[in-house]
């Protein structure tokens, strides 16, 4: 912003009474906020007045509590730091609604006295990617790592403080962030709650409050003393942050590590540290920076809906081994009753003795005495299990009869809300950031986008289409044939395959007459392989309906014709949704999948569905694009217009923006994207979202059948 | 250790000393009864999981030349056959390293099969059936293999590119031994030998591997290989700190993510 004058407070006024507008009434006016603001400078003026009118676009009364406040936030803090705090508050307000977000705003001081500890500190959001691999490469269950206000783990998850500042530099800061996680993991690893014997003592003994505090403290002896056997630089640093983190509690207690040594022994369990808990009654335990707290509730909520649905696709996966082995699908033509114990007697688990495992054990799959081997997905649950139990309980051994097996194989649709649920409803299901051009940030796994299948229709409209456009075909066909990467003979070549016999003879010829001979006498086989996938991806907004949907389709198989001719690789995706949640794409057509009979059907099965949030379809393609190798890759639009969502917020220019910086990413990825349309208005923002050569209008929908083979042709040769 | 340059034509490359080679189940016994029997071999499995090191240590054994020939998209089968050469006005055929092979009933090994073009690809299959011999059209005749001679390809199974898959009618020409890391007992002891490390630090190098192979499929694509593990035990017995010779011969050469690089780092960090 350019020094000029500051803005009286009457000035002030009128400009914040112009987006504040809604929020306002006779008994409250923007006079004690413009006053407030009067006495900054221009540039600080200016960051209020456009933050509150970009805010009040979402939610009126926030912009106004942020006016309100901002001039105090500017008096404790630079505009950075004013910065950050309107961005969480507006985070907030996204996660969890109008009020936290208010509430954050108006603990203006709380949030700048942290603000300096921040500095020095760490936000677990910036070192969230490192931990959550660290925590994946030392073993076991994957955790996600989450913000919490407590620190605690559910064994699924590990939630940790947002901000850790009470190390001198962020480095210090982040041990101590790896220190939590890594007791966290340890409970998972090292079976504090594995066959739940912690978990039936707190529902039988009562071992809750105090007496929990005492059994996590001795706990965390015994898992500090596998920690140092197996991973000593851990150690180390641990020990290092205790030394400086909790120089009181060594004070206290000064027989603690003599009563607790016996933890430290490897033969150690869960059961001994409860037994000391016991004994120990009474005591106050150590305190410890990195231990946080144990909620046995919220494992156990976890655990149940873990354990059912582990069961279900262990077996499962068992069937599906049974199968492989016999060639169908255990007991297919019987009933259940007569086919599960005789998988179960074919079924085993051989424990073998393990040192590098922390129960000393391993289990391998037994079927009919024969060792087999379990795919990964397989391994990975089979390694829950035993984290969980330490053994595979024998009525998990029991192949899925067909009512489970068949279910599993039809994969009912699920409620995508329930995509938010936990860890194992994420499956199937892809997050993907959205940026928000106003904050000019990405929102993080903003979009949730599935798969869904499209149900194929008759290939009547396929033969409709051929009869309808015989001639095009035909041509097409012809231009496309003489783009077919060909052999082609490169003569006078350096090497080569054989002797260019042509210039051969004139090397002889120059020779004679004493010039000086060429080295380039051979013919070498060339073949302009062309190296092209593309992925067409295509609009099925309501607004398609009718015509332009029949449009879509007709194209889509003059073109898969023609590709098809040319062996240029393709897929063919749908797309469409409705809000953030439910974002959809639908494969017509995948790379892998051969075009034939049911491709084509799915083809003709391309009907209009919702609206055109266009962001994250286009992420999840260009993620599927660039797992293609090839030297050339070509992410084509087809579509009626531009961006545009149920929820007011996507429409106009926060779509747009969207949409171009996902195209931004793509083409930082490698990958060319165009965009055809047939919106006529198309060209006054499509320059802006593809670039200037990257789209096409079509005005005529009936010859968009013929253009996109025509403007592909172009693209390609 | 010392080495003087040699200069050898491919077919002469006999392995003298015996290469040290750890075997991990009847790889060997397998391969031995396939060569008596005129068989093709494939050999499927990760990079650096001991490949390359198999094929010499079968070539000593079998005291046949070992010609190995890298696969690269470019690679024609004129490459592997041969071609005319233009030397002072006349033209003279030179016999690629398959024909070299061929005619000295040598072992060749075409490492990569995959990577090369797939009209490459169908020149060795009269040699991978019970045909046994190699046409050369160029000049007309048709090279019969001796008995000694031996056809060897290797492919990773583990790029899941429907690109690089190998034809059914090429793969269902060969007997495939699938290798993998080897079980963490040998693959330390492997450690230990290729670089003279102590115990002690080979085992934590075979952990630190186990750990990067947890991320596979995580953010990386492979896990460290045993290559790589002895690359960073040499370093160490040079003098270089272990969480040094980690950075520099493992995590740096698996990724380039700084996140995943850092997250590696820690790792190695944990257990030394
Ligand atoms: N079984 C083994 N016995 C002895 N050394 C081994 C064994 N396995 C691996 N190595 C060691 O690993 C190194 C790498 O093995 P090698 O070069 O054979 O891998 P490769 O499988 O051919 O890999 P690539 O597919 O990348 O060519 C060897 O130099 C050797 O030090
Ligand atoms: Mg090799």
């Amino acid at each position: 912003m350019s020094p000029t004058t500051p803005l009286t407070a009457a000035e002030l006024e009128d400009r914040m009474d112009r987006y504040l507008d809604p929020a306002l009434s006779s008994r409250r006016t923007a006079a004690r906020p413009a006053a407030d603001l009067a006495g900054f400078s221009a540039a600080e003026q200016g960051f209020v007045l456009h933050w509150g009118a970009v805010i009040a676009k979402d939610n009126a009364e926030l912009a106004y509590q942020f006016t309100a406040f901002a001039p105090r936030a500017m008096g404790l803090m630079d505009l950075d730091a004013v910065q950050s705090w309107l961005l969480y508050a507006m985070d907030l307000y996204d996660k969890k609604g109008q009020l936290p977000a208010i509430r954050a705003l108006q603990e203006v001081a709380e949030f700048a006295s942290n603000q300096q500890e921040k500095l020095a500190g760490r936000a677990l959001e910036d070192c969230v990617g490192v931990l959550e691999r660290f925590v994946c490469g030392l073993n076991g269950r994957p955790l996600k790592l989450a913000a919490g206000d407590r620190h605690y783990t559910d064994t699924e998850q590990c939630l940790l403080p947002p901000v850790i500042g009470r190390l001198p530099d962020p480095e210090a800061n982040f041990r101590l962030y790896k220190a939590m996680v890594v007791h966290q993991w340890a409970q998972n690893w090292y079976g504090t709650w594995r066959g739940g014997v912690l978990l039936e003592a707190v529902a039988t003994r009562g071992l809750t409050g105090a007496g929990l505090g005492l059994f996590h403290a001795l706990e965390q002896v015994r898992l500090d003393a596998c920690i140092a056997r197996d991973f000593p630089g851990l150690q180390r640093d641990m020990a290092a942050l205790r030394h400086v983190l909790d120089r009181g509690a060594e004070g206290r207690a000064p027989d603690w590590s003599a009563v607790t040594a016996a933890l430290a022994d490897p033969a150690a369990g869960v059961a001994d540290s409860l037994n000391l808990t016991a004994r120990l009654h009474g005591r106050r335990p150590d305190t410890c920076c990195y231990r946080g707290a144990l909620d046995p509730d919220a494992v156990r909520a976890c655990l149940e809906s873990r354990v059912a649905l582990e069961r279900d696709l262990f077996r499962i996966a068992l069937a599906r081994l049974v199968e492989d082995q016999d060639g169908r699908p255990p007991g297919a033509e019987q009933p259940e009753a007569l086919t599960l114990p005789e998988t179960a007697a074919r079924l085993g688990a051989q424990r073998r003795a393990d040192p590098d495992s922390p129960t000393g054990l391993r289990f391998e799959l037994l079927l009919d005495g024969k060792p087999v081997a379990p795919p990964d997905d397989v391994r990975s649950v089979m390694e829950s299990i035993l984290q969980d139990h330490g053994e595979i309980p024998p009525e998990y051994l029991v192949a899925a009869g067909p009512g489970l097996y068949r279910r599993a194989a039809a994969d009912a649709g699920r409620d995508p809300d329930a995509v938010w649920a936990g860890t194992y409803h994420e499956e199937g299901a892809f997050l993907y950031d959205e940026w928000d051009h106003e904050r000019r940030h990405h929102r993080k796994g903003w979009c949730v986008l599935r798969e869904h299948a499209v149900p194929p229709a008759s290939l009547d409209c396929y033969h409709r289409t051929l009869a309808k456009h015989r001639g095009l075909i035909k041509s097409i066909r012809r231009t496309f044939e003489v783009l077919r990467g060909e052999e082609r003979i490169a003569r006078r070549q350096p090497h080569g395959e054989d002797v260019d016999l042509d210039a051969l003879v004139d090397a002889y010829a120059d020779c004679r007459a004493g010039l000086e001979q060429t080295d380039r006498l051979f013919t070498r086989l060339h073949r302009d392989e062309r190296n092209i996938a593309v992925l067409f991806m295509v609009d099925m907004s309501g607004s398609t309906k009718g015509w332009i949907n029949d449009a879509e389709r007709e194209s889509l198989i003059l073109l898969a014709e023609a590709l098809h001719t040319l062996g240029d690789r393709f897929a063919i995706y749908g797309f469409s949704g409705w809000t953030r949640k439910r974002c959809e794409c639908y494969p017509v057509k995948r790379f892998a999948e051969p075009y034939d009979d049911s491709a084509k059907a799915r083809i003709c099965g391309i009907a209009p569905r919702d609206y055109t949030r266009m962001g994250a379809p286009i992420r999840h393609l260009t993620k599927l694009l660039r797992a293609q190798d090839a030297r050339t890759r070509l992410l084509i639009t087809l579509s009626d217009g531009k961006p545009d969502d149920y929820d007011h917020q996507y429409r106009g220019v926060y779509g747009i923006e969207d949409t171009r910086a996902a195209l931004f990413e793509a083409r930082r990825d490698g990958i060319h994207p165009f965009c055809i349309t047939i919106d006529e208005q198309g060209a006054d923002y499509l320059p802006h979202m593809y670039g200037p050569a990257n789209y096409a209008v079509i005005a005529d929908v009936g010859k968009l059948p013929l253009k996109v083979s025509d403007i592909y042709r172009k693209l390609t040769s | 250790m010392q080495h003087q340059l040699r200069v050898i034509k491919p077919e002469d490359y006999f392995i003298l000393d015996e290469p040290y080679y750890e075997p991990v189940g009847d790889e060997i016994a397998v391969f031995e009864a396939a060569y008596h029997h005129g068989l093709p071999i494939l050999l499927k499995g990760p990079t650096g999981c001991g490949k390359t090191r198999f094929m010499e240590h079968m070539a000593w054994r079998l005291k046949r030349p070992l010609i190995t020939v890298s696969c690269h998209d470019d690679l024609t089968s004129s490459d592997l056959v041969g071609r005319f050469l233009v030397k002072g006005g006349e033209t003279i055929w030179v016999d690629g390293p398959l024909a070299r092979a061929v005619r000295a009933g040598g072992i060749c090994y075409l490492d990569e099969i995959v990577e090369a073009r797939k009209d490459t690809t169908v020149v060795i299959h009269p040699l991978a059936d019970d045909r046994r011999c190699l046409p050369m059209e160029k000049v007309g005749e048709l090279l019969e293999a001796p008995t000694e001679f031996c056809l060897a390809i290797s492919y990773n199974p583990g790029y899941q590119s429907v690109l690089k898959d190998l034809k059914q009618s090429t793969r269902q020409r060969f007997v495939a031994l699938e290798f993998d890391y080897p079980g963490a007992a040998l693959e330390q002891r492997i450690v230990e030998k290729e670089s003279g490390i102590a115990s002690g630090a080979a085992r934590q190098l075979v952990k630190f591997a186990h750990m990067t192979r947890n991320l596979k499929g995580q953010g990386l694509d492979e896990g460290a290989s045993t290559r790589l593990l002895v690359h960073a035990a040499k370093l160490m017995v040079a003098g270089v700190a272990p969480v040094v010779a980690c950075k520099s011969a493992v995590a740096q050469a698996l990724t380039d993510d700084p996140d995943m690089l850092t997250a590696i780092n820690e790792l190695s960090g944990s257990l030394f």
